[in-house]
């Protein structure tokens, strides 16, 4: 009993300590809250709401918009981001055929090995090659950017919250600072060699506004090449290559939940019926 | 444990009469989870976690070692293997998103548990040995776990291994060695992937381990119920096969049901967009924050923004971090009210639905929220309150309140009343 009452006493006490602890810090920071000047955020601005037509549980790919995305990359994105995770042979899945893909693949020049020297040269690429980094390395890639690495976009729209809202908002949000934010947040005017961006989080960012006019890129589909026509399209390829296997796994999920339904109903039928023998009669 | 009218395993043919010679092994199924195990009838469903949670276990582990044979534990590679897996490895990406959502599911039904046993004080005599087993089940999860997110080597893996390393960097005098002892190195890399990886295979068969364990002490006193009320007769109790066999198989419908509406239609909503970002020593993400299902912790943990007398804020959060967890230890010794269910506990039962969870909801949404105000100055009252509550107010409430008048049995809450029961004893408390 004595022992008891010495555990609960020890408790109390330490109950006591860990509570005044966080309290003492409570009234510290309060005391710092009325007298110092909280500091602010910059207001950037949430993604758009865009339609995509793989929203959705029964979303699925428009191909000839991931092709049309394919060619804004090839054009644009491509003279300064990598696409390391995807390579030629996943084009396929884009509608091409194997053919194509090889065409394709052996336009690009990717980096070999001179089967009679040994020594590191360029080569036309094979499906089996990965989209080719444009440079070197990184320190060559920082060099060329003002010390801006620009990243690779395979995993771009999953490594941004609302991904693909946020990769089309970006591309077409290029502006000039309005006076009235100038005028409140005069540290968000943009510095040298970067560029205002109301959807990019701290409102200035280092790439120059890469789609810059309509009919920048020529669509093979007749397409009218706006710059919301291209930010949309290369925002829906980078889904794609993000996770190509995103409609797939929307389309296994039906059957899997279906069956699960059914199965539940037939758990929850045997269930009453095996209860019924035990349960107080009503 | 054997109630008197417990069914006895019975060998039918040739084959079992061999084995149950030889190797009882159908006799400890039959016994453990069969016809031979009586339970209380009563039971609801807030007693299907602990099923569930043994289901998610093995979920984990089958998922996980499919996952293992396609990963490399390499800093160089590991970001890249992970991708590898959702891209080219056949149902790859099922593997691993069922993997990622199954420990957050895992973590969903171990919660709900937990809850089930501190409302209906499943902690007590005599089911000590099953709480203590429990918690250093969830110690061994949260280890796993943690370990586990490091492994796609992406932002957040990186951070998060840095920033729960360095809590032990704020031991005074030796938290320095012991960190670079414990990573392999002055920061998270290949040392500290490689170790994680195989501390992350090896310890889901630890818990499974201590599961058996668990569930083992769990025969001893039998399952506890929602009145709290024990067993009596054999009026209050059924077989656990095919009562309660039937009636998880139903729950476990359900909980598949959620889980895979999770894993095929959102499977990243529970996961950070950094994580998509391959792991960067050079460059900090702009808030960095745990799995959901440490947030409490974590909120806990940063909630002591200022010195506490001699001890350094660091120092008092890490010790008040593990301190929250640590004393639930200590629960079944602190509330020494006789009665168990908090249903005819009514002062017990307004702290914990009108301070318990409020605090643990707070926690929550702080542990998860940048470290900006209110975020840190409602993390600090509900931290002071998260350690009144299971150290102060417990331990007084469960003196000082006077119980309702509980059920004479388990048959009578079900039935309305009981033949055997006796006169005068109704309002007998439990025991």
């Amino acid at each position: 009993m004595l022992k008891l009452l010495s555990v609960r006493l020890v408790a109390m006490l330490v109950g006591l300590v860990f509570a005044a602890a966080a309290l003492w810090a409570l009234v510290i920071g309060l005391i710092a809250l009325a007298t110092e000047e909280p500091a602010g955020h910059l207001p950037y601005e949430k993604p758009m709401d865009l339609a995509w037509s793989f929203d959705g549980p029964f979303g699925k790919w428009d191909q000839q918009q991931l092709q049309r995305g394919l060619k804004v990359y090839d054009e644009v994105c491509a003279a300064c981001h990598s696409l390391k995770f995807v390579a030629f042979r996943d084009l396929e899945q884009l509608g091409y055929s194997e053919g194509q893909v090889k065409a394709y693949a052996a336009a690009k020049q990717v980096p070999g090995i001179d089967p009679n020297t040994g020594e590191d040269t360029m080569r036309p690429g094979l499906p089996t090659d990965y989209f080719p980094s444009p440079y070197p390395n990184a320190v060559a890639a920082a060099a060329a950017n003002n010390n801006a690495i620009p990243p690779d976009l395979s995993l771009m729209t999953k490594a941004r919250g609302d991904g693909t809202n946020y990769v089309a908002s970006l591309l077409m949000g290029y502006q000039d600072p309005s006076p009235e934010l100038l005028a409140e947040h005069p540290e968000a005017a943009p510095g040298p060699g970067l560029y205002h961006n109301p959807y990019f989080p701290n409102l200035n960012l280092a790439m120059a506004p890469p789609i810059g006019m309509d009919g920048q890129v020529t669509y093979d589909d007749g397409t009218e090449a706006t710059i919301k026509q291209m930010s949309k399209d290369v925002a829906a390829f980078l889904t794609w290559t993000a996770e190509p296997t995103m409609v797939k796994r929307k389309q296994t999920g039906w059957p899997v939940l279906i069956f699960l339904l059914f199965a539940t109903v037939l758990a929850y039928m045997s269930k009453q019926q095996i209860w019924s023998a035990v349960k107080p009669k009503k | 444990m054997s109630f008197p009218w417990a069914r006895q395993y019975e060998p039918k043919n040739g084959l079992t009469k061999f084995l149950d010679e030889k190797l009882p092994l159908p006799r400890l199924v039959y016994n453990a989870v069969g016809a031979g195990y009586p339970v209380p009838r009563n039971l609801s469903y807030f007693w299907n976690f602990g099923v569930l949670a043994g289901f998610f276990l093995v979920v984990q582990i089958v998922t996980g070692v499919v996952l293992a044979m396609h990963y490399a534990a390499n800093a160089q590679v590991a970001f890249a293997t992970t991708e590898h897996i959702m891209r080219d490895v056949n149902w790859g990406w099922l593997m691993r998103y069922a993997h990622a959502n199954g420990a957050s599911f895992f973590f969903i039904v171990v919660y709900l548990h937990i809850f089930r046993g501190l409302f209906y004080s499943s902690y007590k005599a005599p089911r000590e040995m099953i709480w203590l087993l429990g918690v250093v089940i969830f110690l061994l999860m949260m280890a796993t776990a943690f370990m586990g997110y490091v492994l796609p080597w992406g932002q957040m893996s990186f951070w998060g291994a840095k920033v729960i390393t360095g809590l032990f960097g704020a031991i005074p005098l030796v938290g320095e060695p012991i960190q670079v002892w414990l990573l392999g190195g002055f920061a998270p890399d290949n040392a500290a992937l490689n170790r994680f990886f195989s501390l992350h295979f090896l310890l889901p068969f630890v818990i499974a381990g201590v599961v058996i364990l668990h569930i083992w002490a769990l025969h001893i006193p039998g399952s506890s119920n929602p009145t709290g009320v024990e067993i009596k007769s054999e009026s209050d109790t059924v077989p656990f096969h095919p009562y309660y066999t039937a009636k998880d198989g139903f729950g476990l419908g359900i909980a598949l049901l959620l889980y895979f509406a999770l894993v095929f239609f959102m499977p990243n909503a529970l996961g950070h967009p950094d994580n998509y970002i391959e792991a960067n020593p050079l460059s900090t993400p702009a808030h960095i924050v745990p799995e959901w299902y440490f947030w409490p912790f974590y909120a806990i943990l940063r909630a002591f923004t200022v010195d506490f007398l001699i001890v350094p804020a660091k120092l008092m959060g890490v010790i008040a971090m593990f301190a929250s967890i640590l004393l639930w230890f200590f629960l079944p010794w602190l509330d020494k009210s006789p009665v168990r269910s908090g249903h005819y506990r009514p002062l017990f039962r307004k702290f914990f639905w009108f301070g318990l969870i409020p605090a643990m909801a707070v926690l929550f949404v702080c542990g998860g929220a940048p470290a900006e105000e209110p975020f840190v100055i409602l993390s600090q009252i509900a931290t002071a309150y998260y350690f009144l509550h299971f150290l102060v107010i417990l331990p007084i409430v469960s003196s000082v309140e006077k119980p309702e008048p509980l059920p004479y049995s388990i048959t009578e809450a079900v039935l309305g009343s009981d033949k055997k029961v006796v006169k005068g004893e109704n309002t007998s408390p439990a025991v």
